[in-house]
């Protein structure tokens, strides 16, 4: 169970918080290890010289990201990230405001790799890589959720998540990886999905739901696994096999390719779409993920790959799929150009589960019964990672409007939460990034303080009792932290949970 | 890694607690890992701990938080079978609290 710790209070007006340095010093994920580590390829742990190695991987990433140098050399201070963090709002550790948490790696960078700073160290705020310096990194890149909130706000568009990420691939390359992240990094390789759920338990799974929705609906609705020829891959986050509120939102897609009269299936060996690669910046761990797609495709003979509800699994898909693994338009390898041949080039490639549920509404063939979602009154919170690192549909804000057009046309009662807290500067759940892990509970409470705050003052201006997400992690988190503010773990759920609710079967065709 | 001691014999565990060996597993390890949860073990919460068990040794994972409740409804009425009642069983969340006192390895990822 988790230490003690205080749940922070609302506040009538929220203000830049008061700092309190070291308020969260003490907190840090479990150390993977050392069978952890070296079952994906990692060092097993810190072992003598590891200083050397750590700047050497750091020169590595310098020379291979011209971004990173870029954010090393051009931050000015300006101070305009401070208050935008999650995680300085609700912690008040000076650590945790973007800026401060960059200069942990660009003090180190100064020293090692400018003129100043190996001259003259002291005079440039320079720091030697100590085993001090090591914890700190270690303690604070792990309590930053790669939002990217503060680069919004950052009149150099310096990207923060790019600096975290760099920081974990070093300390990765050292020896100090992060247990969570990692553990589940080896069970994709190995088993092919995050929770580590074999073919076996996915099928048994998959036959309840099916029984499940014949005997609310009347309707044999099919959840195919491993179906060769079919027209639809749908890769998901696995957390939609296992977990409470997620279950119900894959029951909505089933409903939903159902209703369109199309052939899918899921695929036991790419039964997840969640990449934690992504997490801790590697670009080998994020390929060998994605990669377990395209041979899903491949041999599944698909014609086109649809993304369940999972923000970073979005962006990954969106952003880098193409170049990863030849999935869209980019990559030039044989098996690439196989993937381009047997996907259908009317189709965007993946797609996103939202933008061909509202294809299909605009068309006019779902329907809907939106007064059985009456009981709910609805809010949105946009996912990170989806608002900020990717997009939907054909016009800029996609990402924003499709969600929220389907919540309106499957739902009656619908509120957004203040401007300030949502679309492209939306707060994040408190739990992205690899830090949805019970060892940073406190972490975790205390950085959904703002979007809990936003989220009450619609409680009590319209009752909202439900805030629709796309995102698993956003689920598993708000599920989690929720009744520390007041609320209860069900006033979080799937947008197509409510297209689940109301979407109507049975005469189709 | 961390050990426990039950009646003498030591089992280890990870840093949060979870039995390293699930072979290894007895009632007492079972109540002693309650004790460490301050979950008060009742017939209704080994009714749940032996189904996690049984559907483990089948498929080498936990159930799915919807089969757990559907197993629970079958076997000891509607009523029962609701995410509400395991959690009033097992407060941090059946998940993960219910398996830690089974010897089952901690479900990961985004849940």
């Amino acid at each position: 169970m988790a230490a003690e710790f205080k749940t922070p209070e609302y506040r009538p007006f929220p203000t830049v918080p008061e700092m309190q340095p070291g308020a969260m010093s003490h907190l840090k994920p479990f150390v993977a290890s050392e069978a952890v580590q070296t079952n994906i390829g990692f060092p097993g742990k810190l072992e003598e010289g590891w200083e050397g190695r750590a700047i050497d991987k750091m020169g590595e990433l310098l020379g291979k990201y011209r971004s990173l140098k870029v954010f090393m050399d051009s931050c000015v201070h300006c101070g305009a990230c401070t208050d935008k963090c999650h995680y300085f709002i609700g912690t008040n550790d000076p650590n945790n405001m973007p800026v401060a948490r960059q200069e942990l790696m660009r003090s180190v960078y100064r020293r090692y790799f400018t003129l100043p700073g190996k001259i003259f160290p002291k005079l440039v705020g320079a720091k030697d890589l100590t085993k001090d310096v090591l914890d700190q990194w270690y303690s604070y890149y792990w309590q930053c959720s790669e939002c990217r909130r503060c680069s919004v706000f950052c009149p150099y568009g310096i990207d923060t998540a790019e600096v975290t990420m760099a920081a974990r691939t070093i300390m990765d390359h050292i020896g100090q990886g992060q247990k969570y992240s990692n553990e589940i990094l080896g069970k994709v390789h190995k088993i092919g999905n995050n929770l580590g759920l074999p073919g076996p338990a996915l099928f048994n799974t998959l036959e309840g739901l099916e029984e499940d929705v014949k005997e609310d609906t009347g309707v044999d609705v099919r959840f195919p696994m491993d179906v060769k020829g079919a027209e639809v891959l749908l890769v998901t986050p696995s957390a939609d096999f296992f977990a409470e509120p997620h279950i119900d939102s894959l029951i909505g897609y089933a409903k939903v390719f159902h209703a369109a009269g199309v052939s899918w299936t899921l695929s036991s060996y790419a039964s997840e779409a969640g990449n934690f690669g992504l997490f801790n910046g590697s670009y080998e761990m994020m390929r060998k993920v994605a990669m377990r797609i395209r041979t899903a495709a491949l041999e599944l003979g698909v014609k086109r790959i649809i993304v369940g509800e999972c923000g970073h699994a979005w962006r990954v898909a969106y952003a880098f799929w193409n170049t990863l693994a030849g999935i869209g338009a980019g990559a030039n390898d044989p098996f690439a150009i196989e993937l381009q041949k047997q996907l259908d080039p009317n189709c965007k490639q993946p797609t996103h589960i939202c933008e061909y549920t509202w294809d299909l509404i605009q068309q006019g063939r779902l329907k809907f019964d939106k007064e059985a979602n009456d009981h709910r009154i609805i809010t949105f919170h946009d996912s990170c990672n989806v608002a900020r690192g990717s997009r939907m549909g054909d016009s800029p804000g996609g990402q924003f409007e499709i969600p929220r057009n389907i919540i309106r046309a499957v739902a009656n009662k619908y509120y957004d939460m203040s401007p300030e807290t949502i679309r492209e500067v939306t707060f994040c759940c408190g739990g992205g990034g690899g830090v949805l892990t019970d060892d940073l509970l406190e972490l975790r409470v205390k950085g959904a303080f703002p979007r809990m705050e936003a989220l009450n003052r619609l409680k009590e201006d319209h009752g909202v009792n439900f805030m629709a997400t796309i995102c698993a992690i956003c689920k598993a988190q708000f599920t989690k932290v929720l009744p520390y503010y007041g609320f209860k773990m069900n006033n979080v759920g799937g947008v197509h949970q409510l297209v689940s609710t109301a979407i109507v079967l049975g005469n189709e065709h | 890694m961390a050990t426990i001691e039950v009646n003498g014999k030591s089992y280890e565990t990870d840093e949060e607690g979870y039995l390293v060996d699930l072979s290894t597993w007895n009632e007492e390890v079972g109540a002693y890992l309650a004790t460490t949860e301050q979950v008060n073990m009742t017939e209704q919460h080994w009714e749940v701990i032996n189904f996690l068990r049984d559907y483990y040794n089948e498929f080498q994972i936990a159930p799915a938080v919807r089969v757990l409740t559907k197993a629970i409804g079958k076997k000891l009425g509607a009523d029962k079978g609701t995410s509400q009642y395991l959690y009033d069983l097992f407060p941090y969340g059946p998940a993960k609290q219910a398996c830690k006192i089974a010897g089952l390895p901690k479900p990961t990822g985004c849940v």
